[in-house]
């Protein structure tokens, strides 16, 4: 089995600033770590190879510095890895970036058929979850997303079967494949990187692509330039008043705050009211 | 393509088994007052199998017309036929702005109609507005895990799409008898020429774990410490009849669930009373939390950020204050009658 798996480096959003002045993300206060959804993709991909056999290529887009992200997907497991970088990529929304990594997709695919392809369910930079299903539909294959387990996969039949988080439980899907999928975290844990592959991703080289490097790409559907939504205005979230403290000893406490509860009537059965 | 050849409103209507899940409603409620903004119809896309009853209820909660496809194939969401199905009536109808509930299978649908007609699509969108000078949509959300907030604009393509989170619109009260105008559609697919098929549906309606539906959550923080200070959190939402949530340090040391995470990596949660009980309020967690109706945080550092996205606060030790809330609950509760099941 191929298994090409879609990964973005993505500034830490638990420590990322902003600069109260500007209203501005400051990028130089978070670190830059390999998408965590992107690493359970991975992940996954490791282990259907682990039963299945084949290769797994780990595809991303992003500056020179995302290679790291790259040698984190190698240590977990993946075999080879490519790195689109250009200047024409840059300012990409979900549309243009699924354009993007289509084309490299694309190419992978004319050295070595691809049976499968994961993505993580979102970054957690942009929070959208839009560019697996768009790189799916551009490549004219099922895409199936929130993925929380994979059931069977025979890859003689070109068949799998996924289990899929919905509102309320879950379904299980068949598709043949190739096929999409996006998964959620709790499909796997990952595993701690056995040291063989922690002394290939530190010297691990991914190749690098730029534009040029890609084939009958259409300049007008890359970067800003391909993107229909833009920015408009950023500003810091509303902050609250802050919470109206309840004073007094644990007990005089407790009474307030029941009081307070019980006056959201439409939660209570109103003995006698009625 | 010229942007002012497509008009309307539209709101994709997700249902299960015949009944309009509560976002879509509340999408019909904020598509109504863009719709009034723009002086354009407020149209339903509704998808299913044996559907037929639903376009009386969607035109009571403001719809003007429904746009209808009822075929054995649509019984169950799949992205295939159902970006299909939706990507022709887009092609043909043409509207300007397109809302979808920032569902499992809504954000999936949107993701795939974007790709397959082209256009711009911005994901759990929570603030929309028109500005009426250029006609653009304008689709709000929190972004870099909550640190701001930024206007999405799609200035040149059709049409301008969103998916929206749940329970932050407001469904208008329906108005009995309000009539609107049904299309029927029809899709041209045979389940021959299909690559996936939905084997089974398990839904758990044991609800224990909807945290998105709940109306009462008790959530703990890394302050409970362990499995006994979580339990006292348990404890707390067990006489509520309520919904157990946690932060990501509590699911992470293992103490529940990723199921009950609230916070950017977990749910977005709204209910009408929300505890969050030992935890630090950091932007990732409050960003899932924060448009509840009634916060009320309890934590022993009066500093905690928590407090400033709470509406109450009780700055006290957990292991002091939780005992005595379910204590003092528990007789409040029997004198009003209890909880109610559904609010």
């Amino acid at each position: 089995m191929h298994i090409v798996v879609c990964v973005k480096q993505v500034p830490d959003t638990k420590v990322i600033k902003v600069n109260p002045k500007t209203n501005t993300l400051d990028r130089s206060s978070a670190p830059a770590i390999l998408n965590p959804y992107d690493a359970h993709a991975v992940e996954e991909a490791v282990r259907i190879k682990q039963q299945h056999g084949g290769k797994i290529t780990v595809v991303s887009m992003g500056p020179p510095q995302a290679i790291n992200a790259i040698r984190k997907c190698i240590e977990i497991g993946a075999d080879e890895g490519v790195l689109i970088s250009d200047r024409a990529f840059a300012g990409a929304d979900t549309l243009a970036t699924s354009y993007a990594l289509t084309k490299a997709i694309e190419k992978v695919q004319k050295q070595e058929p691809i049976d499968l392809i994961l993505c993580g369910k979102h970054a957690i930079d942009g929070d959208t979850g839009q560019v697996g299903p768009g790189i799916a539909r551009r490549m004219s294959i099922p895409p199936i997303t929130n993925v929380i387990k994979v059931e069977n996969v025979a890859s003689k039949e070109g068949k799998v079967e996924v289990r899929r988080k919905i509102e309320n439980g879950y379904e299980i899907l068949q598709s043949t494949t190739p096929c999409l999928l996006t998964v959620e975290k709790e499909i796997n844990e990952v595993a701690y990187s056995p040291l063989p592959n922690m002394i290939k991703a530190a010297k691990y080289e991914p190749a690098v692509w730029s534009v040029k490097d890609l084939d009958d790409v259409d300049m007008t559907k890359l970067g800003m330039k391909g993107s229909p939504t833009v920015v408009g205005k950023m500003w810091p979230p509303a902050k609250s008043a802050g919470a109206k403290l309840i004073e007094g000893d644990a007990k005089s406490q407790v009474k307030q705050l029941i009081s307070i509860v019980l006056e959201k009537r439409q939660l209570f059965e109103q003995k006698g009211g009625r | 393509m010229k942007v002012e050849e497509y008009k309307g409103v539209w709101v994709f209507i997700e249902q299960i088994e015949g009944n309009v899940v509560g976002v879509s409603l509340e999408l019909l409620g904020a598509g109504r007052a863009l719709a009034d903004k723009l002086e354009v119809d407020l149209c339903g896309v509704l998808l299913g199998q044996n559907v037929k009853h639903i376009p009386k209820q969607l035109f009571e909660y403001g719809a003007d017309k429904v746009y209808v496809i009822d075929d054995p194939i649509l019984e169950n969401y799949r992205s295939e036929t159902y970006m299909k199905a939706v990507g022709d009536l887009v092609r043909k109808y043409k509207p300007e702005i397109f809302l979808y509930g920032a569902t499992s299978n809504g954000k999936d649908l949107a993701s795939a109609v974007a790709t397959e007609v082209m256009t711009g699509l911005t994901a759990d969108t929570t603030m929309l507005d028109i500005d009426l000078e250029n006609r653009f949509f304008e689709a709000s959300r929190p972004a870099f895990g909550g640190n701001i907030m930024a206007t999405i604009l799609c200035k040149k393509h059709r049409p301008q799409m969103a998916t929206v989170r749940s329970k932050v619109m407001k469904a208008i009260d329906p108005q009995p008898g309000r009539t609107g105008e049904v299309i029927q559609e029809k899709i041209k697919i045979k389940e021959d020429d299909l690559r996936t098929k939905v084997l089974q549906i398990v839904r758990d309606t044991s609800k224990k774990v909807n945290l998105a539906e709940a109306d009462i959550i008790v959530s703990a923080g890394k302050g409970v410490k362990d499995a006994n200070g979580f339990k006292l959190v348990c404890d707390l939402a067990d006489v509520l009849n309520a919904t157990v949530g946690a932060s990501r340090d509590v699911v992470e040391a293992g103490l529940i669930g990723h199921a009950h995470q609230v916070g950017q990596t977990g749910e977005t949660v709204t209910p009408k009373l929300y505890f969050a009980i030992g935890i630090s309020g950091a932007v990732q967690h409050v960003v899932g939390m924060n448009n509840s109706e009634t916060i009320i945080a309890i934590n022993n550092d009066p500093n905690a950020q928590i407090f400033n996205a709470a509406h109450y606060g009780i700055v006290g030790d957990l292991f002091e204050i939780v005992p005595l809330l379910i204590q003092e609950f528990k007789v409040a509760l029997k004198e009003v009658g209890g909880v109610k099941t559904h609010a």
